[in-house]
């Protein structure tokens, strides 16, 4: 037997063998990175100087630093709202879609499509539409005569606010939507015609039977969502740079801003970290709390 | 709402021709209208802002739902006058390249996890998919690092060898969902006629899962062509420049915001993906949907 043939018999070596190049690029570009990034919040680097060990500083200032608290504030608040939203209008265009309509595939295929185009992209567009002097809305608002003068979308801390959460949640509805759609396409219609035949009103089927069916599906969507609303970016950095105040900075343009744009790695590596328990916990709470519900009420377990 | 009296059943697909024209139209129609028109407004603003000339964007009388005399000004300038094919090309080439070398890991990766179940493959499994839960804005500040000690700062290098940190997470899990539908009984035919793994993985299971591969293709090709904050930390000059970093970056000078280009840019950027998109909403619809699937 040569060494190949010994090889190809070998499930273990055959195995680490095919691993190899997908291990390589996620040890060094994501294992060894998340690492580093740990290690970072720990010291002063600057960019172009590495570090030196300085303990708890780095978290110690930030405890204390009202941009960052402010940060930490805008980062629920972005996200909670958004994400909330986000699932009730995911779920409703959800369910319109599960109903026999004409055009299915296509509506289905139109309503992705702020999702796929590049979110920086349509933030720009956002951007346009929240001028504080040429706003779209400010001038439809006006012709029917809601408002008497342009609204300030941007200049406000609220207003700003308000406006990147609902840049967020056009963007984000499409990807629940078409997820839970595709979780109540699985749903067998004996079941509605069963409680229909029971005498179940259509709030009743829904709140017994779709809901508890789909459980599992939303939590692991949901589970998506709100990392990736934690996390986001290019809405904020595109359409407020966290203006006007910090009034709408999140952690992750925060970091940016200290690290890339300031230099202070170690602090910026030390905002970024700080995100980590609250994702963690976000995991945690919809993986185990809402599948444990399912599991209770007859769910299977995924 | 309550005008027409409407069967208490109304609500089960099975069950629809129950219910009246008027409730449908009022329950269902009118408000997927409603999410239509919201989802896909900024879409024509775009369009219609950048057909529009300067002094119609800049002036509040007239209907600004239209345009007057249309003009291809803000494409011209974009076209000639910026570096933006330079941007669209830089994508084009990143996307393709990170796609492609990511699906080439993620299929033998995918293909060890599943097939070969070598030992500890469960767990390397179940750490894919914590990968995949790492979300690219707490990894730049480290990783700007790495790609500044490999020398790779400021190249297209330095993107095509960071897309892989959020596509091969991503991709490997979808392909291992679609490799477990592959029957075993196709490969053991195949071992029993003498065929090597490699030849297995290529002449066998490969063919087999091309819908999972273009699911999988598409979807990191928008991914990759969508990423931001990678691109913007990891390249500066105008020439390596992505097109959502460039058209962010460089369009937008001092006070004077140039909302034609600007849009012109943003239409340019978003038609190619939704292009690609089109030809295979299927395909990434069962690609987005499986990745969040166990």
């Amino acid at each position: 037997m040569t060494a190949l043939e010994r090889l190809q018999n070998n499930r273990n070596a055959l195995g680490m063998l095919f691993m190899l190049p997908a291990a390589v690029m996620l040890l060094l570009f994501l294992t060894y990175p998340l690492g580093l990034g740990t290690w970072l919040g720990f010291t002063d680097a600057k960019v172009g100087r590495p570090g030196v060990w300085v303990g708890l500083e780095n978290y110690e200032f930030l405890w204390n630093d009202a941009v960052t608290r402010l940060a930490l504030f805008n980062t629920l608040f972005y996200t909670v709202v958004a994400s909330v939203i986000k699932f009730v209008l995911g779920l409703w265009l959800a369910l319109l879609l599960n109903r026999n309509i004409r055009f299915k595939t296509f509506f289905r295929a139109v309503i992705l499509l702020p999702y796929i185009v590049p979110t920086a992209l349509s933030a720009i567009a956002f951007w346009w539409i929240y001028d504080a002097q040429f706003s779209i809305i400010s001038w439809v608002l006006m012709k029917m005569g809601w408002i008497d003068k342009y609204i300030d979308f941007l200049g406000d801390p609220w207003n700003a606010r308000l406006s990147v959460i609902a840049a967020n949640i056009w963007r984000g509805v499409p990807f629940v939507a078409i997820t839970l759609l595709a979780g109540l396409q699985t749903i067998s219609p004996s079941y509605y015609e069963a409680s229909a035949i029971d005498g179940a009103t259509p709030w009743q089927q829904f709140r017994h039977v779709t809901l508890p069916l789909l459980t599992p599906i939303i939590a692991v969507v949901m589970t998506f969502s709100v990392l990736f609303t934690f996390t986001d970016f290019q809405l904020i950095y595109v359409i407020t740079r966290g203006g006007p105040l910090n009034a709408t900075h999140l952690m992750a343009t925060l970091s940016f801003q200290r690290a890339i744009s300031g230099g202070a790695l170690g602090e910026g590596a030390a905002i970024s970290i700080a995100m980590v328990p609250f994702l963690l916990a976000a995991i945690l709470f919809s993986f185990f709390g809402l599948q444990r519900r399912a599991w209770q009420q007859g769910g299977k377990d995924t | 709402m309550s005008a027409v009296p409407a069967p208490a059943a109304s609500d089960s697909t099975g069950m629809a021709f129950l219910e009246t024209r008027t409730r449908r139209l009022i329950t269902v129609y009118l408000p997927l209208a409603i999410f239509l028109f919201v989802l896909l407004f900024p879409f024509y603003w775009m369009a219609i802002t950048s057909v529009k000339p300067d002094q119609e964007l800049l002036s509040r009388e007239g209907n600004p739902f239209w345009v007057q005399s249309p003009t291809l000004a803000h494409f011209h300038h974009l076209l000639f006058e910026t570096t933006f094919p330079q941007w669209a090309w830089n994508t084009v080439l990143i996307s393709v390249v990170a796609t492609v070398g990511s699906l080439a890991c993620a299929v033998m990766a995918a293909y060890a996890i599943e097939r070969l179940r070598f030992r500890g493959a469960k767990h390397v499994g179940l750490a894919i998919f914590l990968a995949y839960l790492v979300p690219p804005s707490i990894l730049f500040i480290p990783l700007a690092d790495v790609v500044y000690k490999l020398g790779l700062f400021d190249t297209r290098w330095a993107l095509i060898l960071t897309y892989p940190t959020f596509l091969i997470p991503f991709a490997t899990w979808l392909l291992m969902g679609y490799f477990r539908t592959i029957p075993y009984e196709l490969e053991e035919c195949a071992v029993i006629d003498g065929a090597t793994r490699w030849q297995i993985l290529t002449k066998i299971v490969l063919p087999l899962a091309v819908p999972g591969l273009i699911s999988a293709g598409i979807f990191a090709f928008t991914l990759s062509w969508n990423e931001f904050i990678y691109a913007l930390t990891f390249v500066s000059s105008s020439e390596v420049k992505t097109l959502p970093v460039g058209v962010v970056t460089e369009l937008v000078q001092g006070d004077v915001y140039q909302w034609g280009p600007l849009m012109a840019g943003a239409l340019f950027g978003s038609l190619p993906v939704a292009f690609v998109y089109s030809f295979f909403v299927e395909y990434y619809v069962s690609g987005m949907t499986g990745s969040v699937k166990e």
